[in-house]
């Protein structure tokens, strides 16, 4: 309640409208939308996302399972976020830059991103394509436009602003979009990069994953914004507040914002609502903060995206059982077979300890590694 | 050779490499419409407009961030701090990224960007405008850390370092921006890595750089006077580091005085030593002596901030121990 009247001049935040759907939680369109906001997608690529959608949820319960048994160091998942993920990656082009955090490695697999790879870097082995340098799903895939991971939250953000100013500055058609959960938009960088973004009309597009939890913090202790798409308007753009577990809603709230980047109108911010169902990562316990919130995590399970996504795509005739049974055969086999690939990778040799540090060696590394394996070594192991 | 101000030798270093180079750009708070804080920018605006002379919001972990990205892409961005004092906001920029990225992306993703300002102390502008981060950087693998004492030195390790495809930390004390010397026309390249003897001379070493060097010359000269020869060793380039030019020297000389302006304890001096020790223990005839600032916080008041910074008397008071 209000006690001391404002003057004239004030300005009040209004409260946040509902999010923007098109699919409600059986999988219908919902009767009030407006049809032009609905993306036309052909019928291979609905399967071809659904598929996506399968490949990880068959991947998170999977690699969870093998960290459980204490075969994997670590693990991050996005159960119930793919469809925030699959839907900037459908709504852009190849070349657009994709600065992650860490759970849309969904934008790396729709990008080529191999269930190899992905598994060799979980591992850390001779086969990672980063060496074994970064953490179990710090991905980097430059050939997807998918920049290296960064542990510090946020501080992807400013970089992606710097990406998007270099393409303006290069006259590339590039849109730069860069992810983050709602905690991100408490650091510095968060605003900062929002700022710079607003100055220079960036084509770029920050998408906010509001989750409701960063590891143990709910959105009430986060921010006393009506809704982080506010946060938007005080750097002079649009925010927009998207159902984060409805591709369609996903797509056409990304391609908007990916039109507005390319005609030059500038910056994005999407809050796409959704809800973190596991655990932050394989170290982390939520039954400890989450207790008696059943309800909550039951709710977010009734709007589980893979589900309302398959029923939209059933009703429309171009899902079949058959054809669901034929991609969780063959991903399974694929991720058997990558699972089964890396106990046969070594570890990764001694001397890329000192590759990749500089562009090129220098001579003290290079003296560095000689001495270090003429010295006495610690066995690895309990043994 | 024409003679110019060390600004003059940094403007003339960035201007030919963004001739050279259209990817080469310059970015930071006031370095356009303002000519830059210390005037090191002069005219750039003017000359290569907009988009390639770069006035950002004030907020170092922005341009610093913004700056990685834009390497990223492809670019060779030149970003300047108005000093190094304000690195510490962008700090988690420059440390867990750019020096970082080209390491954890198994070489994916490269950052040949400079990170360039003024550093150390000046006249009376107190703890938090005074202060010397090179061990900082120098602690950190992935980065170049480089810190001319001359506007020859600072034009060629300049365009050397805006070429270079690793960060490069180019750190100028603020003092040094008035002075003046002779610097060559053109293309004029120094090896990042490569030391310098600015004073040849055989009865002990002084290992110095950046506005130490300076100190290092002047003590030579009241050394001189009392028929004591220095050998005066500026590596330029802090990291990688020229050590064998140093250890030529003192395996000469037999005796070592190391000059810096950053306080001693954890310093880049205490990196010199331990490793002369290490390679040139048989050569020493006397402890290696370090004159560095006093251990606190630089203080406003002048008669203060004097004794706490290292001066001419303390060198020359350290040589000769190592001569008793």
């Amino acid at each position: 309640m209000t006690q001391v009247a404002l003057p004239p001049g004030a300005i009040v935040a209004d409260k946040a409208p509902p999010p923007f759907s098109i699919l409600d939680y059986e999988g219908n369109l919902r009767p009030d939308i407006d049809p032009s906001l609905v993306p036309e997608i052909p019928d291979a690529d609905c399967l071809r996302l659904y598929r996506e959608f399968i490949k990880l949820r068959l991947i998170d319960d999977r690699y969870l399972k093998l960290q459980r048994q204490g075969r994997l160091g670590f693990y991050m998942q996005s159960t119930g976020e793919e469809a925030t993920q699959l839907g900037v990656a459908y709504a852009l082009k190849q070349s657009d830059w994709i600065y992650p955090s860490y759970r849309e490695p969904g934008i790396a697999f729709f990008r080529g991103y191999s269930i190899h790879d992905f598994t060799n870097q979980l591992f850390g082995n001779a086969e990672d394509p980063i060496k074994g340098r970064q953490m179990p799903v710090h991905h980097s895939f430059r050939a997807g436009n998918f920049v290296s991971i960064s542990s510090p939250v946020g501080t992807q953000i400013p970089q992606a602003v710097g990406t998007a100013r270099a393409a303006q500055i290069l006259k590339h058609d590039t849109v730069v979009s860069v992810f983050f959960g709602e905690g991100t938009t408490s650091p510095g960088d968060f605003h900062v990069g929002l700022n710079f973004a607003g100055v220079w009309k960036a084509p770029v597009i920050f998408v906010c994953r509001n989750n409701g939890w960063a590891i143990s913090t709910p959105l009430a202790l986060q921010t006393a914004s009506p809704s982080i798409a506010h946060k938007a308007l005080g750097y002079g753009f649009p925010g927009l507040l998207v159902d984060g577990n409805d591709i369609l809603a996903m797509i056409s709230a990304t391609r908007i914002a990916a039109a507005r980047a390319r005609a030059g109108e500038g910056p994005t911010l999407i809050e796409a609502l959704t809800y973190r169902r596991a655990a932050h990562s394989s170290s982390d316990d939520p039954s400890v903060y989450r207790k008696g919130k059943d309800d909550e995590v039951r709710e977010w399970e009734r709007r589980d995206p893979v589900a309302r996504f398959s029923r939209y795509l059933e009703r429309k005739g171009i899902l079949t059982p058959a054809i669901d049974a034929q991609y969780r055969e063959e991903l399974t086999e694929e991720i058997s077979a990558a699972l089964k690939h890396v106990e046969t990778v070594g570890v990764p040799p001694l001397i890329s300890l000192i590759e990749d540090v500089y562009a090129q060696p220098t001579a003290q590394l290079r003296e560095q590694l000689a001495e270090l394996l003429t010295m006495p070594r610690q066995k690895l192991g309990h043994g | 050779m024409p003679k110019m101000s060390f600004r003059e030798a940094l403007n003339q270093a960035m201007s030919e490499e963004m001739q050279r180079d259209p990817n080469v750009l310059l970015m930071g708070e006031e370095v356009g419409y303002y000519n830059g804080a210390y005037k090191v920018s002069q005219g750039m605006l003017a000359r290569f407009g907009e988009k390639r002379v770069i006035d950002t919001p004030i907020a170092e972990c922005g341009f610093v961030g913004i700056g990685v990205g834009a390497a990223m892409v492809g670019l060779r961005p030149i970003v300047e701090l108005m000093t190094f004092n304000f690195s510490l906001v962008a700090i988690d920029q420059i440390i867990n990224s750019a020096a970082k990225i080209h390491q954890m992306s198994a070489g994916q993703f490269k950052v040949p960007m400079v990170i360039r300002g003024a550093g150390g102390a000046a006249h009376q502008l107190g703890a938090q405008h005074s202060n010397s981060f090179e061990a900082v950087y120098c602690n950190t693998p992935g980065l170049k850390v480089v810190m001319p004492s001359t506007p020859a030195d600072a034009k060629g390790l300049l365009k050397t370092s805006i070429r270079d495809d690793d960060p490069v930390v180019f750190i100028e004390a603020e003092l040094l921006y008035g002075e003046t010397g002779e610097v060559p026309e053109g293309e004029y390249l120094i090896p990042l890595g490569k030391g310098d003897i600015k004073r040849p001379g055989k009865d002990c070493t002084i290992v110095a750089y950046s506005k130490m060097v300076g100190l290092a010359l002047q003590a030579a000269k009241e050394l001189e006077k009392e028929g004591i020869d220095v050998e005066i060793v500026d590596p330029r380039t802090l990291r990688p580091l020229d050590e064998d030019l140093i250890f030529s020297s003192v395996r000469k000389t037999n005796r070592l005085v190391i000059l810096q302006e950053a306080t001693p304890h954890s310093s880049f001096g205490g990196e010199i030593a331990y490793r002369v020790q290490k390679h040139c223990f048989d050569d020493l005839d006397a402890p290696i002596e370090r004159v560095a600032s006093e251990d606190v916080p630089v203080p406003y008041a002048l008669n203060l901030e004097a004794i706490v910074l290292p001066d001419v008397a303390r060198v020359v008071a350290a040589v000769k121990r190592t001569l008793e």
